[in-house]
């Protein structure tokens, strides 16, 4: 019973950061029908505005060293900034491009950004403690977990809820779903296309920064492609969870988040070495029955 | 009020629209009608900026807007109804009305606005909460024009207002149109297929087909014979037969 509780925390938190991860992308994909997949890369740049940039091999703290308050606005200052430098050099320029363009420009992105750390930083992965009290286990109803596990699971309640007043609550809110949906529309009621665009890389950028955080004081180490694997699991999230719903992305994160935490669990132990490719198996089976994710959305392939 | 300057409108080789002169003055009704392919969707998202012409010009209220993005002609004072309805399905219906508020500053403004398209359009008001998905055909075209209305335009393009409605329907939202027309001030640039609500409805007609205009004139001047032949372009076979 209690091994089933700590699983349940485990697979929570490990699918709220998938979820977080996953809204990244699908808050752009609503607007520009852009998978953007430099989005990893966005995370790791946050991990890595943490430390000095130098090719050796100890770490020294850049905003590492400002206190939590500061460090946190500081980082998600970093990663917003990079991800609106993003649309405004790579993607703008592209708006009138395919989705298959854009896409592959996106890849681009990704590996000029993954290079330009590998020059500033070398390839080397390198410790970093962030907030290593943050790592004890407590006591919490009767079950001994992380206290990290128990923030992010919690932080992570707190942005959803955030979202979901912004999106409903808010004009701009109101206009990025219109956008979502028609945006064509949207503009020909003066709803502002480079506003809109923008606000969705800005909010992208800010989910990018707290799973920054949140993973770097989980590892303990910051690394080049560390980014790179959250990413796939997110976007299979997005794909899972139905492209084109932010409500899909969150179950999607929860869901695979999940079911790699129930594998990982349920495997016998010469398997889980494996666990990923289970994971897609699984993955493979559930679009086989519901091809276009938990949650439909109406086809929309207009884009701005 | 509404000049458009001998346009020109390609999609890629295609032309759709060649050589187009359409003239709109402040406080009229006017019908672009035509056939399938004649070029009138083609001339109105030209007129809103959705499409830039290859050549020609198009002027509002004395000033160039060729080439200006859709968002900001919105601002301008032109607010386009595109064929089909586009409501955004997903959101309330008094989340569609509130996106038309999107550039205005002016909040009171904006509440007695909204209320009074409610007056205009009762149905509406019934449904505030509702996703606009749920709507039927002639309720989403109420709110489609009642959306249009809140960017507090000076013109209204609206594309074919008639298409999929029930007849009794479509009179309804002519009638609406044309107290908009009067009671609001607002300008009228409509695109239709049907030749007779044409007639019945606008002052002035223009007959687009093959992309040009065949005919123009004031609908009172015009009999529906000389329509129709412009329309579908007989006179050649009547010449020969």
């Amino acid at each position: 019973m209690i091994a089933l509780g700590q699983n349940l925390i485990d697979a929570l938190a490990l699918g709220s950061l998938y979820a977080l991860a996953a809204l990244g992308i699908g808050l752009i994909f609503g607007v520009l029908r852009l998978i953007n997949f430099a989005h990893g890369d966005f995370i790791t740049v946050g991990a890595y505005s943490l430390i000095i940039p130098s090719t050796q091999v100890m770490a020294q703290e850049m905003l590492g060293a400002l206190p939590w308050p500061l460090l946190i606005l500081a980082v998600t200052i970093v990663v917003i900034v990079l991800a609106l430098l993003s649309e405004l050099i790579v993607f703008r320029p592209l708006r009138a491009a395919s989705a298959a363009t854009l896409m592959i420009a996106s890849f681009a992105l990704g590996f000029v950004i993954q290079y330009t750390l590998l020059l500033f930083y070398s390839g080397r992965p390198k410790a970093f403690g962030l907030w290593p009290e943050l790592t004890q286990v407590v006591e919490f109803i009767g079950l001994r977990v992380p206290l990290l596990q128990l923030l992010t699971i919690a932080v992570t309640l707190v942005l959803l809820g955030g979202l979901v007043g912004f999106l409903r609550y808010t004009a701009y809110g109101v206009q990025m779903r219109a956008a979502a949906e028609d945006f064509r529309m949207a503009r020909l009621l003066g709803v502002k296309a480079n506003r809109v665009i923008a606000m969705a890389f800005g909010l992208s950028g800010f989910l990018a920064a707290v799973i920054s955080l949140l993973f770097v004081t989980q590892r303990g180490i910051v690394a080049v492609d560390m980014g790179t694997p959250l990413m796939l699991f997110a976007f299979v999230a997005t794909v899972v969870g139905g492209m084109g719903s932010l409500v899909g992305a969150v179950v999607g994160g929860y869901a695979v988040g999940i079911l790699s935490v129930a594998l990982q669990v349920a495997l016998p132990v010469d398997l889980r070495a494996f666990r990923d490719a289970f994971v897609f198996l699984a993955i493979i089976i559930i679009l086989l029955f519901r091809p276009s994710g938990i949650v439909k959305v109406k086809a929309v392939v207009e884009r701005v | 009020m509404l000049n458009i300057n001998n346009i020109t409108v390609r999609y890629g080789q295609l032309t759709a629209v060649r050589g187009v002169t359409i003239k709109v003055a402040q406080g009229e009704s006017v019908c672009v009608v035509g056939p399938n392919g004649a070029g009138k969707t083609t001339t109105l998202l030209t007129v809103s900026g959705v499409l830039t012409p290859a050549e020609g010009t198009v002027e509002f209220d004395g000033g160039a807007v060729t080439g200006i993005n859709p968002e900001n002609i919105a601002r301008l004072g032109i607010s386009h109804v595109p064929e089909g309805r586009h409501v955004f399905g997903l959101l309330t219906v008094e989340e569609n009305l509130k996106i038309g508020t999107a550039m205005r500053r002016d909040r009171s403004g904006v509440a007695a606005d909204i209320e009074k398209v409610l007056e205009y359009f009762p149905r509406l008001r019934e449904r505030l909460k509702q996703p606009a998905g749920k709507l039927s055909g002639g309720e989403q075209q109420m709110l489609v024009i009642g959306r249009a209305l809140l960017t507090r335009p000076k013109l209204i393009t609206v594309d074919e207002p008639s298409l999929g409605l029930a007849p009794k329907i479509v009179d309804q939202v002519y009638e609406i149109l044309e107290r908009l027309r009067q009671e609001e001030g607002v300008t009228l640039l409509i695109v239709e297929q049907s030749t007779k609500r044409a007639l019945d409805h606008a002052e002035r007609l223009y007959v687009l087909r093959s992309g040009m205009v065949q005919l123009e004139g004031r609908t009172a001047d015009l009999s529906a014979a000389d329509v129709e032949r412009a329309y579908f372009g007989f006179d050649e076979h009547a010449a020969t037969a």
